[in-house]
């Protein structure tokens, strides 16, 4: 089981890494809402190994709130990001 | 077939598939950094989001073992199935049409075309309304 904690922790580590980097480069706010997005769900993922390493349940009402929650984020981001007309088409 | 065995079989299965979802979460973030725009980076953000997630709640359901937990992992599975589409759907839309893609790197672009036809469609009945 050491082994495939380390391989999962090490994975999961580098990868949420790697989208806060992107997170920070941007370079367009949709390019980060997708990073985001993808970083939501790692987490879910991380948790969920947690409580597989730990056989307790205890988190896994976090796990359905954590999956609701990314598609909140983007979906408003995208809504009202410059240029989509959506805002603007309902105005008018 | 012991208990014990049984039990020890679904802990391989779920350390296997833990593993595998971890891994797809990495190869997704290396995607994620090194595509150049927003679509290509949205096809690599797919794979965590829907396999290796489901690759994760099914290693923690086989590691479990309990109906209940279960119930609440398919839950969260179809939670993530139903609105990442959405999600997606309405990110790429913000892109095209705020014109944050770059149209060098598409195949085939048969949006703009489109696009294009309808805003002149509506130019054309604002110009009908003013004259009423």
């Amino acid at each position: 089981m050491n082994v495939v904690l380390v391989l999962c922790v090490g994975g999961l580590g580098v990868a949420a890494l790697l989208l806060l980097v992107r997170i920070s480069l941007g370079p367009t706010m949709l390019d980060r809402v997708v990073a985001l997005d993808v970083l939501v769900a790692v987490i879910i993922c991380g948790l969920a190994l947690e409580a597989a390493v730990h056989r307790h349940t205890t988190t896994l009402p976090v796990l359905v709130v954590l999956s609701l929650l990314g598609f909140v984020a983007s979906v408003s981001i995208a809504r009202f990001s410059p240029g989509s007309d959506d805002v603007e088409a309902e105005g008018s | 077939m012991s208990a014990d065995t049984v039990a020890g079989v679904a802990d391989v299965i779920a350390a296997c598939c833990l593993v595998v979802g971890c891994l797809l979460s990495l190869i997704a973030a290396i995607g994620i950094v090194r595509f150049p725009d927003v679509l290509t980076r949205m096809h690599s953000a797919t794979k965590p989001q829907v396999l290796g997630l489901l690759l994760v709640l099914l290693g923690l359901g086989f590691r479990l073992r309990d109906a209940s937990t279960i119930g609440l992992l398919a839950l969260v599975a179809l939670f993530q199935l139903v609105t990442t589409p959405i999600g997606s759907h309405m990110v790429g839309r913000a892109s095209f049409r705020g014109g944050q893609v770059r149209h060098d790197l598409l195949v085939v672009d048969e949006l703009t075309d489109v696009l294009s036809r309808e805003q002149a469609h509506a130019v054309q009945s604002n110009d009908q309304q003013g004259s009423d």
